[in-house]
């Protein structure tokens, strides 16, 4: 099983994406953006970070990256590929996911631990999930707001393409959580509280948290990022 | 040389992050008179010789395909300038 993982200049998590994938028992490929093929992987991760600075808009040059050339039709053809944060965002100006990813509403940079609840865990990299799973892993992002027409976001919630949403407790929260700062209301303005989306048919997934930082005892909130992974193995072994 | 000027705004309905910081420190340099900033994107594209039609036809494209993203943001001009209108500072 090889999943390949995609450095852009300005990638910064492509490294922790390699051992997640080998964390769950895959071999990693480093896939270059000048790449012209996917060197016959079975899946590929586009990791965070801040390809080509960020300019013009998160994730907008590396879209016409030449490894997007290949990525994009292979993953209209069906290839589990899974965009962290800054991959995300370049799913979204691929235009292989709906929406696109704005700045926080509160114009800060965010890094904090994130729960959030599993609602599609039937796609590639969620079939590990029960549905309603609440998971916590990192969450950082300067642009991640997740922002849509309502058209398109009564469609995703329609289908069951919202993957994963922002838990927000509220006043009901208990005491120690009631007094973050976030405890009312989702960390980046997304509309919806969507944290991460899915195509129709459950290859291609985005989310703006990190499951590659949450794969290993003593590093990161939890494990739970390590079901990202060996969801798409088992998705791989069953296709 | 030719240079075409295209501006690229966020819908009306997406939240302006950058215009709102910009709105909410002009009333502390006494400017209370905005009630609302939206921060755009001005891209000044420059060819060898004149601006033709196929030019202007040209980044149109360029700027629906990739200056802009349509989900987000609108394409509000593409025209061709006077160079002498244009600074490079």
């Amino acid at each position: 099983m090889r999943i390949g993982v995609v450095t852009f200049p300005g990638s910064l998590d492509d490294h922790d994406a390699c051992r997640a994938v080998r964390a769950a028992g895959a071999a990693p490929v480093r896939l270059w953006h000048g790449d012209d093929s996917l060197s016959d992987v079975d899946a590929v991760v586009l990791p965070g970070g801040f390809s080509y600075g960020d300019y013009l808009r998160a994730g907008a040059i590396a879209r016409f990256a030449p490894v997007m050339s290949a990525l994009i039709p292979a993953a209209r053809g069906g290839l589990p590929v899974l965009g962290i944060c800054n991959g995300f965002q370049i799913l979204c100006e691929s235009h292989l996911l709906p929406g696109a990813m704005i700045q926080n509403d509160h114009r800060t940079f965010i890094c904090r631990d994130q729960r959030l609840r599993v609602e599609n865990a039937a796609t590639a990299w969620t079939s590990d999930f029960e549905q309603d799973d609440q998971i916590t892993i990192v969450l950082k992002n300067q642009d991640g707001q997740y922002v849509a027409d309502k058209r398109t976001l009564d469609e995703l919630e329609a289908q069951g393409r919202v993957a994963f949403r922002y838990v927000v407790d509220g006043p009901a929260a208990p005491a120690p959580r009631r007094y973050d700062r976030f405890a009312s209301r989702n960390p980046n303005g997304s509309y919806r509280d969507i944290a991460g989306v899915t195509n129709a048919r459950g290859n291609v997934v985005g989310l703006m948290p990190h499951p590659e930082h949450a794969v290993e005892q003593g590093y990161g909130p939890s494990l739970d990022g390590l079901k990202f992974f060996t969801s798409v193995l088992k998705s791989v072994v069953n296709a | 040389m030719g240079i075409v000027v295209v501006d690229v705004m966020l819908k009306s309905e997406i939240l302006d992050p950058q215009g709102q910081a910009v709105a909410g420190a002009l009333p502390r340099l006494g400017f209370n008179q905005f009630t609302d900033v939206r921060q755009g994107k001005r891209f000044v594209l420059t060819v060898e010789g004149e601006v033709t039609g196929q030019v202007l036809a040209a980044a149109r494209e360029a700027a629906e395909t990739m200056l802009s993203n349509p989900v987000i943001e609108d394409v509000v001009s593409v025209r061709a300038e006077p160079q002498e209108a244009v600074s490079h500072a």
